[in-house]
């Protein structure tokens, strides 16, 4: 059985450094079954977020290597095995302890998103080809990988200003339902700060679920906006009626 | 003493899947204040992992479905060890929670004429699952997490529960830790809703998370309250077996519902020998058996499985209907399910077994605590059919919430106590690891556990097994007595297993001593000694498990309640 050297950050808000651990490879084994290994048999009180191991929940978070994924996905022989696998914390977010960071923020914007709304004389009755449009953004697993890697948060922290890929596609969710009457292009354009996207599509590259995050959430709600706020006709249009 | 914070609410929910929000959105529909407690972040709990579908007599698809022949199955599926009103609300309820979560924003696959879409499952007469793909489980709890959130329910993320705190007879109070500061925080509340979901972390080979230690059927045991017919397992017929780091790892019963076909190594359909009629849609009691009994007799795949295979539906097929099973194999086992079969073998999945509960209310033999959800018992008998538990989270949790709401709402002020000894006693139980300067490693214990629930107490079982096994629980409740962890109170895993190991302990010696006491086979308990349903007198009743007041187990049992005439009728086939 040969071995796989992990140099996992340890440490918290005060600050920390890499520990080296040494962790025999099993077949098909994945980096959240080396964590445990080392939880298990070296240092018992290492932190990590886990709960399905089968890319379901969207929990083990981590940057691997320097690439945002899930833990419970990357296989070990997915990863050069020849120099050391680093495992760190998602950068975006506060540290907590280890690998395990503050994402209360995501859970804060989600709050200010207003849910689904239903017309009074709705009769429910959709087709599949019109419900897909959303089901696509509604396999997202709350990984928060996009919100990581999104340089408008990781970079230049706009937290205020900018929800987030996440958010993005859970705005876009809602507005594409196919009996939602509820209209959210002001927040869209205001608080969401859609505009900050400048599509570089990194969050689309990291989604586990293979969601288009960019081409098919972020840049309709765009051309949404463009359309009600900053087309000249459109713009005429409700000043005659007084919008 | 430690100083904590306390929170007052008038009902606590502990747990976020789906029963535990739905328990939450109801009662806080019906006036109460409301706290949801739950040990991770919002939104994993184990309802995110269901895939095939929730099971509802919609009538969409098979228009002669409803409620009758729901009630028939379940209660066939239990081996009629259920309670029978629970199977009845269930079945009649089911439908108008399922077009309720429409309503709430949620999104099913359609039939051509635009309503909800409905799939065949094991055990089920009609097609009865409303399903989104492969991912119903997650459908639900975004769902349910969004009509909460908005709703006034304040949610505390990753909290752990340790201690339920009574006034006399009454519950008063739950007492726990934040996992992130390792600090201790008291919520004070009229009534508590339990949704903590299943015990599958006792055994090795599961498809539960970290979070299902038993926590909630502890602390009612705990508290004075009955658990019942904790024998009941359901093995799920079929988990992966390859590679070692995802077995377990579960493989939705949609693939049988889609058309999948179990074969063993010879390429025999091997069902045909064990339920000819219902084949790969028998009840997975059924099924798990009979790939047991294949592999046994050395009739198993390469490595030690059974094959199953839905390649021949094509590959479009698959991946619209199974997109999580299709990517599940492709990145963890490198099998392309499309073209070649997967390989399966049962793995621990749902205990049927429970806190006993009144069915309309929810309430359990504790006054002001409520358990809904997977760690209430008595819905589903010796057996739960496929798409019975989502449906079961949305009756029963919509229930419990509203009979906790009203049983918190005629306490006008809350002049509950709250003991400060029942206090001291928690913190020092929860800071003993820390100061031992010897003890056993909580991991190594835990495995140890794993084991022997595996050894002793799995698929099929023996009296000498279990008695073995019963034996080993008490080497290893000695051995929790003393733990040992490194580390401070800060997010530390270490110490987290200390407690969940002593609630795994509580109910692993509850399922072992129900399963050695039942000597019949029924349902999820195959006994090799007794292989065949003992009617007479293990037909009529529940086990039943308490503590009593020198603090040791109590075994018994209880009569089943009767059911009515009518409801008898139905259950014989007459409901057509």
């Amino acid at each position: 059985m040969s071995v796989a050297k992990l140099r996992i950050y340890r440490g918290d808000a005060e600050g920390g450094q890499e520990v080296e651990y040494e962790v025999p490879v099993d077949e098909g084994m994945v980096v959240l079954d080396a964590i445990h290994f080392v939880q298990a048999n070296y240092d018992g009180d290492l932190a990590v977020r886990w709960n399905c191991k089968a890319a379901k929940c969207g929990s083990c978070s981590a940057e691997i290597n320097g690439m945002p994924k899930l833990t419970c996905k990357t296989r070990l022989d997915s990863l050069p095995l020849d120099k050391p696998v680093t495992v760190y914390p998602l950068k975006t977010f506060p540290i907590m302890k280890d690998l395990v960071t503050d994402v209360s923020w995501n859970y804060e914007v989600r709050k200010k998103i207003p849910p689904f709304k239903y017309a009074e004389d709705t009769d429910w009755k959709m087709q599949q080809v019109d419900v897909e449009r959303s089901q696509e953004f509604r396999k997202c697993i709350e990984c928060f990988l996009c919100q990581d890697v999104c340089h408008v948060l990781r970079n230049h922290n706009k937290k205020n200003e900018f929800f987030g890929p996440r958010m993005m596609i859970k705005i876009a969710e809602l507005e594409m339902h196919p009996l939602d009457i509820e209209d959210r292009k002001e927040m869209l354009r205001e608080a969401a700060g859609v505009g900050y996207c400048n599509i570089t599509k990194c969050c689309t590259d990291v989604c586990p679920e293979e969601i288009h995050i960019t081409d098919n959430a972020i840049i309709p709600l765009k051309e949404r906006v463009a359309d009600t706020y900053f087309d000249p006709l459109q713009w005429i249009l409700n000043k005659v009626k007084g919008n | 003493m430690e100083k904590f914070e306390t929170h007052v609410h008038d009902v606590i929910v502990i747990g976020a899947g789906g029963a535990g929000l739905r328990a939450a959105i109801e009662a806080s529909a019906q006036g109460a204040s409301v706290g949801l407690v739950c040990k991770s972040l919002l939104g994993k709990a184990h309802t995110v992992m269901a895939e095939g579908g929730v099971a509802a007599a919609l009538g969409n698809v098979d228009s002669k479905d409803g409620w009758k022949t729901h009630f028939h199955d379940t209660m066939h599926g239990g081996k009629l060890l259920n309670n029978w009103r629970m199977a009845q609300l269930h079945a009649q309820e089911a439908p108008e929670r399922v077009r309720e979560l429409e309503h709430w924003g949620a999104l099913f696959d359609r039939t051509k004429e635009g309503n909800i879409n409905q799939r065949a499952f094991g055990g089920h007469t009609w097609k009865r699952l409303a399903h989104v793909g492969d991912r119903t489980g997650l459908e639900m709890i975004r769902t349910l997490q969004d009509r909460g959130i908005h709703t006034g329910v304040d949610v505390y993320m990753e909290c752990t529960i340790t201690h339920l705190i009574k006034d006399g007879d009454r519950i008063s109070g739950a007492f726990g830790y934040w996992r992130e500061s390792g600090r201790f925080v008291l919520f004070q509340a009229k009534a508590i809703i339990l949704a903590t979901g299943g015990i599958g972390k006792a055994y090795k080979v599961t498809s539960n998370s970290w979070e299902y230690t038993g926590d909630g059927h502890a602390l009612a045991y705990e508290a004075g309250a009955d658990l019942i017919d904790m024998e009941f397992v359901q093995f799920h017929p079929t988990g992966m077996v390859w590679p070692p780091s995802v077995k377990g790892i579960l493989v939705t019963e949609a693939v049988r519902g889609e058309g999948g076909i179990l074969t063993n190594r010879e390429g025999e359909r091997f069902m045909e020998k064990y339920d000819p009629e219902r084949m790969e849609l028998s009840t997975r009691d059924v099924v798990a058996r009979s790939i047991y009994t294949e592999v046994q007799e050395g009739r198993g795949s390469p490595h030690g499985g059974a094959f199953l295979d839905i390649s021949h539906r094509g590959a479009e097929y698959v991946k619209k209907k199974l997109p999580s099973m299709y990517h599940q194999f492709k990145e963890f086992a490198e099998i392309d399910i499309t073209k070649e079969p997967m390989e399966v073998f049962p793995t621990t999945h749902y205990v049927m077994g429970g806190v006993r509960v009144d069915p309309e209310t929810e309430q359990t033999t504790v006054n002001g605590l409520f358990a809904c959800g997977e760690v209430a018992g008595g819905m589903h008998g010796a057996n739960r059919l496929g798409g019975n538990s989502l449906s079961d989270l949305l009756v029963f949790g919509k229930r419990a919430g509203a009979g906790a709401a009203e049983y918190a709402n005629k306490i006008k002020d809350n002049q509950l106590k709250v003991n400060d000894g029942d206090i001291n006693n928690a913190v020092k139980e929860m800071l003993t690891p820390f100061e031992n300067s010897e003890g056993e490693n909580p991991y190594t214990v835990h495995q140890g556990l794993q084991d022997a629930m595996g050894d002793f107490v799995g698929v099929f079982r023996t009296k000498d097994k279990l008695h073995e096994g019963i034996e080993e629980i008490n080497v290893l409740k000695e051995r929790a007595s003393q733990l040992k962890i490194e580390g401070s109170r800060m997010f530390n895993p270490g110490w987290h297993l200390c407690k969940d190991l002593k609630s795994m302990l509580i109910i692993s010696e509850a399922i072992a001593r129900c399963a050695h006491q039942r000597e019949e086979s029924r349902g999820a308990h195959s006994r090799v000694d007794f292989p065949k349903y003992n009617d007479e007198v293990w037909g009529t009743v529940n086990s039943v498990i308490s503590k009593d007041s020198s603090g040791d187990m109590n075994l018994g049992t209880s009569p089943l309640p009767q059911m009515p005439e009518e409801l008898k009728k139905i259950v014989e086939g007459g409901y057509k």
